[in-house]
């Protein structure tokens, strides 16, 4: 089983520094790119592979880059943005590959950057990721004096700056234009779309945002070529993805697999399974707002395209486990608490609606809520759903609960019924 | 008044932008490495530095969690509150931190040594629950181990 992201990591998960990353050919990558290929055929061959956005979108990486102008004259100046604001409730696989690997996500950056022929380019880091923070600082430095970043990048005259820019708090910086809005300075609001920021993003000029695993994915691509970026997911969509597990199971943690494993596989084999006196209800299969899959589900490969039709999506393939010990109606008001306080206010229906979604789901919990607020509940999953807001933060919130819902309606009953929380004493 | 020192930061940074008021998020940070917190005539200064509105300052300011409007203690005590640290956990261990303390998210000990708020997942969920005191991040935090890593902040 191939691990391109996770190969060079040392056993210890002790950082790379550059020499062992260039003995191990991490850079080869960038030379060839450099050296041989032109911007339109990196593209190509991005395209080719099928590398599917890692920060919970799923699109394509090639085609997002594809929207680039080629007109230098009428834009000199574009910019690539890595998204390393990682703050998806149940989500830590970015994380790991900046704290173990950091000069592969740098390479990346490099080749991603030529391919829209960027010269400038920045890491959005969040605030909390101290370890990242220190160990990205130290490799880009290494990176610059060894000539892979800076002017003319091994005598091929491209020319790339990298910054490392860290946050100031808020989830909502996450979302691509709110990022491009902090990074100016300002409120992280989201922006109307369109334009996207392919065509006006930071400062006005086209810009790339492309998130921390699906950047590191790239300078295997090109080292491999698409085909055996393909051949090496289970279902085509291309490459292996990080999956991971957080919750009442024996071994929490992450790992490498070929994009389309199964939550059976993850959950048993990799993670231990249940914890001793744990039993299995549910899970959110790509962090907070992702919709719950149950045991009915175990066995549908976890990807983008597979997901859809069972209601949910991967999202960031961290896996949240719901267990038998935990209420779920507790478990998605901590949900709604989080998306109503992170919530930019901007747009309305979130602005408003979430907040009056986490009292009723928090009068539930209590015992006071009456079977009316089921109704409203679900009108909410409607009015703060796609299209009705301003960016996909409120219909994510919404994403959990339609389905949460669904599937434990008999729990919020007994909530309503015997005017206590069951799992309370 | 800003420093001359603050003032210096701030202008470096101005450099690296193509107009002053890209800066505000960053001045901000540099007051507050200095000061602790982010006061109204900080704002205020800020805001005739880079030529904007205070206003504007403010907006900024008050839309970030980690800048501080008013003033914290000499350690920040920050405790995920998000979901699979709830499952792990985390509010027993609240509770105690609160109780120990006499606090609650949101609250500055009397003794100007610690303030407590909740922060979002940090990225540790395999971990959980998770805890952050100024830079440095605690896992598996329980009951029994909290006294100990306090005794590092005086
Ligand atoms: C509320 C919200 C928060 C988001 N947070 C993140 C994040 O922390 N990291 C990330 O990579 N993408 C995040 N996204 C998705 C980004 O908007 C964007 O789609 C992504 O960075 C694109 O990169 P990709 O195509 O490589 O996945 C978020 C989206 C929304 C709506
Ligand atoms: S949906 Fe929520 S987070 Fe997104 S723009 Fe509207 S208020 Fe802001
Ligand atoms: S939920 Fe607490 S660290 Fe992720």
């Amino acid at each position: 089983m191939e691990k391109p992201l996770t190969k060079h990591i040392k056993p210890d998960g002790s950082q790379l520094n550059l020499k062992n990353f260039v003995q191990d050919g991490g850079y080869e990558p960038v030379r060839k790119v450099l050296k041989g290929m032109s911007p339109a055929e990196v593209i190509d061959v991005v395209v080719a592979s099928n590398l599917l956005g890692r920060g919970g979108g799923g699109f394509s990486a090639g085609k997002k880059w594809s929207f680039v102008t080629t007109d230098k004259e009428r834009e000199p100046s574009r910019y690539l943005i890595c998204n390393a604001d990682e703050m998806e409730p149940g989500t830590f696989k970015d994380r790991m590959l900046m704290e173990e690997n950091p000069h592969q996500l740098i390479a990346g950056m490099i080749i991603s950057s030529y391919a829209i022929q960027a010269d400038k380019s920045y890491i959005f880091l969040r605030w909390a990721y101290k370890k990242s923070e220190t160990v990205l600082r130290k490799a880009i430095a290494e990176a610059y004096e060894a000539g892979f970043l800076g002017k003319n990048i091994l005598g091929s005259g491209y020319d790339l700056e990298l910054y490392l820019h860290t946050s100031a708090g808020r989830y909502i910086c996450g979302e691509e234009t709110g990022l491009i809005n902090s990074l100016e300075g300002k409120r992280a609001t989201p922006r109307d779309k369109p334009p996207f920021p392919a065509i006006s993003g930071l400062f006005g000029k086209p810009t790339v945002v492309n998130n921390v695993e699906t950047l590191s994915c790239v300078p295997h691509i090109i080292e491999n070529g698409a085909d055996w970026f393909r051949s090496i997911s289970l279902t085509g969509e291309g490459g292996t993805k990080l999956y991971g597990v957080s919750g009442r199971v024996k071994n929490p943690g992450i790992w490498e697999l070929p994009l389309g494993a199964t939550m059976r596989e993850i959950i048993e084999q990799h993670a231990g399974g249940m914890m001793d006196g744990y039993k299995f209800r549910g899970a959110l299969p790509g962090g907070a707002s992702t919709d719950f899959i149950i045991e009915e589900h175990m066995d549908i490969p976890l990807d983008f395209a597979s997901l859809v039709p069972v209601g949910s999506r991967l999202g960031t393939g961290t896996l949240i486990i719901l267990d038998d010990k935990t209420c779920p109606v507790a478990f998605l008001h901590n949900l709604e608490k989080f998306f109503a306080k992170e919530s930019c206010g901007w747009c309305t229906p979130c602005r408003e609606g979430l907040p009056w979604v986490e009292k009723i789901l928090e009068s539930i919990e209590n015992g006071t809520g009456k079977e009316k607020d089921i109704e409203t509940l679900k009108f909410h999953t409607w009015y703060c759903g796609p299209g009705h807001t301003f960016c996909a933060h409120a219909p994510g919130a919404m994403e959990p609960l339609q389905s949460g819902l669904k599937y434990f309606h008999d729990d919020f009953m007994q909530h309503i019924n015997e005017k206590h929380c069951p799992w309370r004493s | 008044m800003l420093t001359e020192q603050e003032k210096k930061e701030i202008e470096e940074e101005v450099k690296h932008y193509p107009y002053p008021g890209v800066a505000c998020l960053d001045a901000l940070k540099i007051v507050q490495a200095h000061r602790g917190w982010v006061a109204d005539d900080a704002v205020r200064d800020i805001a005739d530095l880079l030529d904007i509105s205070s206003e504007k300052v403010d907006g900024v300011a008050t839309f970030y969690t980690r800048i501080y409007r008013k003033p914290v203690g000499r350690h920040v005590i920050l405790i995920c509150d998000s979901i699979s640290c709830m499952i792990m956990g985390y509010e027993p261990v609240y509770k105690h931190i609160s109780a120990k303390l006499g606090i609650h998210f949101g609250e500055t000990t009397a003794d100007n040594r610690f303030t407590l708020l909740p922060i979002t997942c940090l990225g540790n969920c395999d971990q959980a629950p998770a805890m952050m005191i100024d830079n440095d991040l605690f896992n598996m935090i329980t009951i029994e181990n909290i006294d100990q890593i306090f005794e590092k902040y005086e």
